[in-house]
């Protein structure tokens, strides 16, 4: 059986739909986002929730391997300044993204798919406006053109 | 001080057989030719009578001096006086990993030389061979306008050839490119060189001005060559075309001076995969290009070392596929470091950027 020899394709006529990679930081976005589904509100089920222990953790390889396998867009939520549980993960993290981006950047990647904030474990509704935001800007870039090169 | 016909090798020589007749230091690292071949290559001697093998103004550089100078003291700090004759990149990278904490300055007196460039280490041989290999040609680099095309691209695009923070900086640069002068730079320098009977010397005129023209034209060399770089790699088209001919060796990463893991993350388990993985990939692909994750791990070792690439070029010249990384991991990695202020090799005192930070700064908003 001749599996088609093409990367995944999207219909025409069906709206483009973003795949967001979020890597969240258990003590304060990924309760944010727990907070969101006991208050009920709604946000886009774009995101692909990845929950680590900090932001601090997230390396930017995991960060690239997202992108390099079609993610649309990767966000990275962390603590506030200040209010890292391990007391430094989320600044080494706002550095790690930076560094980052101007890679990205200096090798004309679409940087704009990669995202960096603070939600706190309070802050369900900011969450659900984060995702929303970041739908949106995705819709916005389209498909990541990573999807097109099969030998990536 | 005599002129010899090769020029300052011989003034050189007697300078480093000083420091060890007068007890200054144990042992010395520095290039030397290696019995029976061509290659000329760092090495630890404790023993005046094999200077005679010394070529302290190797013009090739099969490794980076600060890897070797990390193996020595990364296990335990040297305990005896050790002076190593380096080039101003050797420096750098020394510097960068006394910061990640592979290598020890300790009773380590830095003697750097100023450097006109280096041949790759094939390139090096062939000149020998074809009796090409003189110091008098060498030199017409020092005084000439324009520096010798075969020099590796590394070297042609260096724009701080002349070493800092050293003990003692040997230069070459103003100078009747005969009698090189010496100067102490530390307190340390100082000793050694009174100890080896040698005046230090002041800097010239001459010299500020022979620097000032040297570094102006790498300057611009670096510039247009990081500018057309840019346009090289823009996008993952490009990008991919340049890694086309990428084996996944991965000598880029274990020449490095500054990549340091003892197992790097690509090297590690976390890519042995089942052979089912792979047929699932490929089934969502249509095709996928064996080895994989080529682009992952080059984009990965920048975001990893950029911040302290030196710009020494050992990934380049270890390539078996002759890619251009040189001018790949340069360019980005130079202004990556712009972003944090940052230059790598510097100052000692600066700290290594992803290891600090600031309350303040770099807002994701």
């Amino acid at each position: 059986m001749m599996t088609e020899a093409k990367t995944e394709e999207r219909s025409a006529t069906s709206e483009f739909e973003p795949k967001i990679v979020g890597f969240l930081c258990k003590w304060c976005s990924s309760s944010a986002a727990d907070l969101a589904g006991t208050s009920r509100i709604k946000y886009p089920p774009n995101i692909r929730i990845i929950r680590l222990m900090c932001s601090g953790s997230v390396d930017s390889v995991y960060i690239i391997k997202a992108l390099m396998e079609g993610a649309d867009g990767v966000l990275v939520a962390g603590c506030h300044p200040g209010d890292c549980h391990y007391l430094e993960g989320n600044y080494k993290a706002r550095r790690r993204v930076a560094l980052l981006k101007d890679i990205m950047d200096s090798l004309g990647l679409e940087n704009e798919r990669i995202r960096i904030t603070w939600i706190g474990a309070d802050e369900g509704r900011k969450f659900a406006e984060t995702i929303e935001n970041m739908t949106e800007e995705m819709k916005k870039l389209g498909p990541n053109p990573f999807k097109n090169y099969w030998s990536l | 001080m005599t002129a010899s016909g090769d020029g300052p090798t011989e003034n050189i020589v007697k300078f480093l057989g000083a420091l060890l007749d007068k007890n200054c230091v144990d042992a010395l690292l520095v290039p030397m030719k290696q019995p029976g071949g061509e290659g000329v290559v760092q090495s630890l001697v404790s023993h005046k009578n094999m200077l005679k093998n010394a070529r302290p103004m190797a013009f090739d550089m099969p490794v980076n001096s600060g890897t070797i100078i990390s193996d020595m003291t990364k296990v335990a700090p040297s305990s005896r006086m050790l002076a190593v004759v380096v080039k101003s990149c050797e420096i750098r990278a020394l510097i960068e990993l006394v910061k990640l904490k592979q290598a020890s300055l300790d009773n380590i007196v830095i003697i750097g030389v100023d450097c006109p460039g280096t041949y790759s280490v094939n390139q090096f041989i062939q000149m020998v061979k074809d009796g090409q290999s003189h110091m008098s040609e060498y030199l017409n680099n020092v005084a000439g306008e324009k520096d010798d095309e075969d020099m590796r691209e590394a070297c042609l695009v260096c724009e701080r050839p002349i070493p800092e923070n050293t003990d003692i900086t040997i230069g070459i640069y103003g100078t009747d490119l005969k009698t090189p002068i010496f100067f102490a730079n530390t307190e340390t320098g100082k000793e050694v060189l009174a100890k080896a009977g040698i005046k230090p010397a002041e800097e010239s005129q001459e010299r500020k001005q022979a620097i000032s023209v040297l570094e102006k034209r790498r300057l611009e060399a670096w510039n247009t060559l990081s500018d057309a770089t840019k346009s090289q790699v823009a996008g993952i088209g490009n990008l991919l075309a340049f890694f086309d001919s990428c084996i996944n060796c991965h000598n880029c990463m274990d020449v490095c001076p500054v990549c340091y893991c003892r197992e790097c993350f690509f090297d590690s388990p976390t890519f042995e995969y089942e052979s089912d993985k792979y047929l699932s990939w490929a089934k969502r692909k249509g095709a996928i290009k064996m080895p994989r994750d080529t682009i992952l791990f080059h984009l990965t070792r920048l975001n990893h070392m950029s911040t302290s690439c030196v710009g020494c070029g050992m990934c380049e010249q270890a390539c078996p596929s002759n890619i251009a990384l040189l001018r790949f991991y340069k360019t980005v990695g130079y202004k990556a470091q712009k972003v944090f202020d940052y230059v790598a090799g510097r100052s000692i005192e600066e700290a290594l950027p992803l290891l600090t930070f600031r309350e303040d700064e770099l807002d994701p908003k």
